[in-house]
């Protein structure tokens, strides 16, 4: 019944309080816990991941063979949650499925966890939602607990997101720093550059129209590929946030021997070198967030590098170089031009330079 | 990407190497002025490629490192006020103050931004006109066309809350002081390609002959370089002081007229302050009366003490060519890049920092 039906009055009318179980944004209400949250939950979450999600329970039970599983989380904090190539869902995701699988590990289950700021479309939140369940269904993971949480408007970017995953490790693999010999391979998988690239253009609409995409991607099917060529592989690592010079820089450390780099065998899309080459950034130390650094022994090398050009995401792969016993602890570059450079560890953020 | 190519050909820079080889009969010491050339000179690993008589000597040619204490103080002052949202180019948020580097004052509040062109701090003025958007205008001629533009279109749009905070400074100013100074140990000079490209190479013959030094125009790819660093031998060798231009598919003698047109209408020469050199005269660029109300230094009036180098910092007698980087007592151990004493430590194209990267 309408108020206006009612024109004599029976007495006082509230209006209907607004529940906020419509709103196309997300409020503070969402994150309270109740009607709200589940409302959001089933709305949103469940309606995304479907029946592979435990709701009713605080925890998930999940059971992985073998006695020593890998483990690991990681948040997804990135500015715009859309960009060309993936969204915030599609990172949240594959992030932890690569870090599972750089320990030579099958991904298996997944929590998430969002802290979602007051205001959010809801249909972002759901189309975010849906690239995970997409990303996650690819990856052949199960999302099977979360959270979520809201804060005030001003207080986040839309949404950060962690996730955490258990993979089952293959037997016989043991991936470490420390088995890495003179004489080593070093493989990359691809194109380097092209994720942070095409975060930058769009966050910062920066006004040239090459098309460059994010490499996003669940490499745990490349990994598998390498690893069953060559179960003697000694290291996989993604290099993400730093780029392959950070990843590089850190393998040498970590195993205290020198790493030389062919720098023409590393591979820069065309596009994406002319966008690092503008504004004055190394796309060595640019964000990769489909690609791999692989280590392998120098008779397995040939094989390996076959078997990921014959995966969908190693067709670009290349040998980039190999483990030396000069400068240890340091990598140094060969250029086109016959000379040598180091590649330093980088200090902060990443600068554009001025000229 | 194509265009380029050509000039960062591995066939050609190995036949100009051995003719820099075939050339040079004694010791040279020859610096390149411009950060750019010195990034160029260690990022193709180019000095390998030198025979070892050839000694490079990194200049003053970093904007970032040469910017006075006190114009890195006066942005943060600047920045730290509410209304203020201070723009500059990344790598001068990491430069060292008297206290401090504009990335620190950002983490303690201040709104500091990093854009990638001066025209969008002008945005961002239009965008939030109840914010004071300042616009840290550093570098050497080659970024004050854009610096002169963009204070233009904003007189032009009426845009009350923009204003630059000006530390322009100038190369043939720089190359005359350091010849003046008599410990100088410089041979030659390469003469930055992009700089000349706005002013033309007039101001170079003079400075040549009245130093005896050549001076060769350059540009800033492998092949270019190595070009430029040929021609330079050459004219050493046969004794000849006089200014070549080893770049002439940029540079035109007379340089960029429309460019020189909109820097003499919003700039004016002025004494300068150098980071590691003292003050040069008549070696900067200041905005006319004209721009009067879109200078921060005047809108932002700043009583500072005049601020010192850190004690053991060393870096003026490294940009003047008399000591390495590695013949200072601080370097790689009190100062290295995560805590740089100085600027020449701080950009990768600061002498310093080039040296610790390159592992020397």
């Amino acid at each position: 019944m309408s108020r206006s039906s009612s024109p004599s009055g029976s007495g006082l009318h509230c209006p209907p309080p607004d529940t906020g179980s419509h709103s196309p944004r997300v409020l503070m209400g969402h994150g309270g816990g109740g009607l709200l949250t589940q409302q959001l939950i089933r709305r949103v979450f469940l309606a995304a991941f479907g029946a592979t999600v435990q709701a009713e329970t605080d925890a998930a039970i999940v059971s992985v063979p073998g006695d020593r599983q890998a483990f690991t989380t990681d948040s997804f904090v990135v500015r715009p949650l859309f960009f060309p190539g993936g969204s915030i869902g599609d990172l949240a995701i594959n992030g932890t499925v690569n870090d599972l699988a750089m320990v030579g590990s099958m991904p298996r289950f997944l929590a998430a966890s969002f802290v979602i700021e007051e205001g959010l479309p809801v249909a972002e939140l759901q189309q975010i939602a849906h690239d995970m369940a997409t990303a996650a269904a690819a990856a052949g993971v199960q999302i099977v607990a979360g959270d979520t949480k809201v804060v005030e408007r001003g207080c986040g970017d839309g949404v950060y997101i962690t996730t955490t995953g258990i993979g089952e490790l293959r037997p016989g693999i043991a991936l470490a720093a420390s088995r890495v010999q003179l004489g080593d391979i070093l493989l990359v998988s691809g194109t380097i550059g092209d994720h942070g690239m095409a975060i930058l253009k769009v966050r910062e609409d920066l006004g040239f129209e090459a098309a460059i995409t994010s490499d996003t991607a669940a490499l745990h099917g490349l990994t598998a590929a390498i690893l069953t060529c060559c179960p003697k592989t000694r290291l996989l690592r993604d290099p993400t946030r730093g780029g392959l010079a950070t990843c590089l820089a850190e393998i040498a450390e970590q195993t205290g021997r020198g790493l030389e780099i062919d720098e023409a065998s590393v591979s820069v899309a065309p596009e994406v070198a002319a966008a690092c080459e503008l504004l004055g950034l190394d796309p060595w130390l640019v964000a990769n967030e489909g690609k791999l650094v692989a280590i392998v022994p120098a008779e397995d090398a040939e094989a390996v590098l076959q078997s990921m050009r014959d995966h969908p995401l190693g067709q670009e792969a290349a040998m980039i170089g190999r483990v030396v016993d000069d400068h240890p602890g340091r990598v140094v570059a060969t250029t086109p031009l016959g000379g040598r450079r180091l590649v330093p560890m980088p200090v902060g953020e990443l600068l554009p330079r001025i000229c | 990407m194509k265009h380029l190519d050509a000039y960062r050909d591995a066939d050609t820079c190995r036949r100009l190497a051995a003719e820099i080889r075939a050339l040079t009969t004694r010791p040279w010491s020859i610096m390149e002025v411009c950060g750019g050339q010195t990034h160029a000179l260690i990022r193709g690993g180019l000095e390998e490629l030198l025979p070892e008589s050839i000694r490079m000597i990194h200049g003053p040619g970093c904007p970032v490192c040469v910017t006075p204490i006190e114009v890195i103080d006066q942005a943060i002052a600047v920045a730290e006020r509410p209304e203020v949202i201070l723009c500059s180019f990344g790598d001068m948020l990491r430069v060292p103050g008297s206290q401090e580097s504009l990335l620190a004052a950002k983490g303690r509040g201040a709104e500091v931004r990093v854009v990638y062109s001066p025209l969008d701090a002008v945005r961002m003025a239009e965008a939030e006109p109840t914010r004071e958007v300042v616009f840290l205008a550093i570098g050497f001629e080659t970024t004050a066309p854009a610096n002169a533009m963009a204070v233009r279109v904003a007189k032009q749009r009426g845009l009350a809350n923009f204003s630059m905070l000006v530390s322009q400074v100038l190369v043939p100013p720089a190359i005359d002081a350091l010849m003046q100074d008599p410990a100088t140990r410089v041979d030659a000079f390469l003469a930055a390609g992009h700089v000349a490209s706005i002013t033309g190479t007039e101001a170079y013959p003079e400075l040549s002959r009245r130093h005896g030094v050549p001076i060769v125009v350059t540009g800033f790819e492998p092949v270019d370089l190595l070009a430029g660093i040929r021609r330079t031998v050459e004219l050493l060798e046969q004794g000849q002081a006089i200014c070549d231009n080893a770049y002439s598919r940029v540079v035109a003698e007379a340089g960029n007229l429309a460019a020189q047109e909109v820097l003499r209408e919003v700039f004016e020469p002025c004494d300068r302050q150098w980071r590691g050199m003292g003050v040069i005269p008549q070696s900067g660029w200041q905005l006319t009366e004209a721009f009067a109300d879109h200078d921060a230094q005047r809108r932002f009036p700043h009583d500072a003490p005049p601020a010192s180098e850190a004690a053991v910092c060393r870096s003026g007698e490294v940009l003047r060519g008399l000591l390495k980087p590695t013949d200072c007592a601080a370097f790689g151990r009190e100062c290295t890049p995560e805590t740089p004493c100085g600027a020449t430590m701080v950009s990768s194209e600061g002498a310093c920092a080039a040296y610790y990267h390159a592992g020397r």
